[in-house]
């Protein structure tokens, strides 16, 4: 099977980008140095083509109480243009994706979802719908490309540039609040991301995105890869979809109970389970590490502790910190504070336990 | 690619310089380095080591994963780059200069079984 291509495709082998496949998606993996990349996200600005990611738009009358049945944060919170961070779970409250929840005005929302699971997404909305009897139409948008314009003058830089394409899309970006949107013309401006920085997801039509892309290259707004993405989300302490959760565990051991909403007696897929794991206790718990010893961190190694053993999710070179850092599963009782063991190529390190996020708007928080 | 024509290679992306002292010195290639990424932790082997050809004995590490470096041939590890160990990054900036270590041969005759310069682009290219 070939792969698919983004509508910056050339834009990025033009750039002397490193193109790897990503989930069946050709996509720079960087462009030089994923470390400067990740710097510049940090301290100036940086930019992403993330049109991998699927947007579905959803329509009609039952949307509302389609997403209150489909996810497990409650869509009732929001405001017209707010966003809600959700995993989207089966009946025994697995992680079928993660996603994000755009309340657009009235009836229509718009999703966007990983793009890896995509199509079972999708098809999973569908049957949701379908048994609920639900009317609400799913539109899957694959003709439109997404940038995320990330970093403490992201903003700043992003408005520049759009100011020279659309003034009312300018304005609309000095309004923005954190984690809203907001719909002008043809682009969708979100302030969202996933780097713990400020900055911008924006999408637009397929064939308007190289040209805008270029623009804010000329603006000083650095090229960046998956690669630097990884290492930024995993310094921000951002689950990654595959990674720190999926099918097989709930969000509730995934360091992501605050995204489940029991409050109201609402019939989410997944709550039964969820309930019914809550009250047997003894939950696993998704911690941070930091690396005491030399070496690197790394997804599905062991870590022994005096509660038993867990397994890394994510591990990675921390480029703010300057040190190996990682997400971990491990047993009840583990604290902040204690010393663990994680055994690299058969070696015991010595490893810390930590809160996450790691680093916030480019300050380190451990 | 830049492939020096005065080193031997392997097809695991090795260079190999032979020394005037008889020992040689090893290092990993530009392909191997731009493969890799920004490199970020370099573990090398204990001087005075046995190693056999073929068998790993240091590892670089990447933000992105680790990598195994082997022995292109038998011998015992008589010096290593200590400066790697604070300063991996040297590896990006110049493969062939960042030497990793050096091996006293069990017999010097294996070196004729290395890949000279044009081989080992050949089997780069092949693998492409």
């Amino acid at each position: 099977m070939s792969l698919k291509r983004t509508p910056l495709y050339a834009v990025h082998v033009a750039a002397g980008a490193k193109m790897v496949d990503f989930g069946g998606w050709e996509m720079p993996l960087h462009y030089g140095s994923q470390i400067e990349e990740h710097h510049a996200v940090r301290r100036k600005a940086g930019m992403f083509d993330v049109s991998h990611m699927r947007v579905v738009d959803l329509d009609g009358a039952g949307s509302r109480d389609f997403l209150r049945t489909l996810l497990a944060n409650d869509v009732l919170k929001l405001t017209p243009g707010k966003a809600l961070y959700s995993c989207m779970l089966n009946e025994s409250g697995g992680v079928i994706d993660d996603l994000i929840a755009y309340w657009i005005h009235t009836d229509h929302y718009r999703l966007v979802v990983n793009a890896a699971t995509a199509d079972k997404d999708i098809a999973w909305m569908h049957k949701v719908a379908h048994d609920r009897k639900l009317p609400v139409a799913i539109l899957p948008r694959r003709e439109l490309a997404m940038i995320a314009v990330q970093g403490p003058q992201a903003r700043a830089l992003l408005r520049e540039v759009i100011e020279g394409l659309d003034g009312d899309a300018a304005a609309a970006i000095d309004r923005l609040k954190p984690f809203t949107a907001a719909v002008v013309d043809e682009f969708f401006i979100a302030r969202t991301g996933y780097t713990g920085e400020d900055g911008c997801e924006i999408v637009l039509p397929a064939d308007e995105a190289p040209d805008l892309w270029q623009r804010l290259v000329a603006e000083g707004v650095a090229q960046c890869g998956l690669g630097a993405r990884d290492t930024l989300r995993l310094e921000a302490g951002m689950a990654l979809y595959g990674q720190d959760m999926d099918e097989t565990v709930t969000p509730l051991e995934s360091g992501l109970a605050w995204t489940v909403d029991f409050k109201e007696p609402r019939d989410f897929i997944g709550r039964a389970a969820l309930e019914k794991q809550l009250a047997a206790g003894h939950l696993r718990q998704l911690v941070g590490l930091k690396l005491l010893d030399k070496g690197v961190l790394r997804a599905h190694q062991k870590v022994t502790t005096a509660h038993g053993t867990g397994e890394i999710t994510s591990g990675t070179y921390s480029p703010t910190l300057e040190c190996s850092i990682a997400l971990a599963r491990v047993p009840a009782g583990v604290a902040v504070g204690d010393t663990v063991q994680v055994d690299i190529r058969g070696k015991p390190a010595r490893t810390l336990v930590t809160k996450y996020p790691f680093v916030r708007n480019g300050k380190a928080l451990i | 690619m830049k492939v020096p024509a005065n080193l031997k290679y392997t097809s695991s992306h090795e260079w190999v310089r032979q020394e005037s002292d008889g020992t040689v010195t090893v290092g990993i290639t530009e392909f191997a380095q731009d493969a890799l990424g920004d490199l970020v932790y370099v573990e090398l082997p204990e001087v005075g080591r046995q190693v056999k050809g073929g068998e790993a004995c240091a590892v670089v590490e990447s933000v992105k994963a680790a990598s195994d470096v082997y022995a292109p041939i038998a011998g015992e590890v008589v010096a290593i780059n200590e400066s790697l160990k604070d300063k991996p990054e040297s590896i990006n900036a110049d493969a062939f200069g960042a030497w990793m270590f050096r091996l006293k041969p069990v017999n010097a005759g294996d070196l004729g079984a290395l890949l000279d310069a044009a081989g080992y682009e050949a089997a780069v290219a092949a693998n492409k």
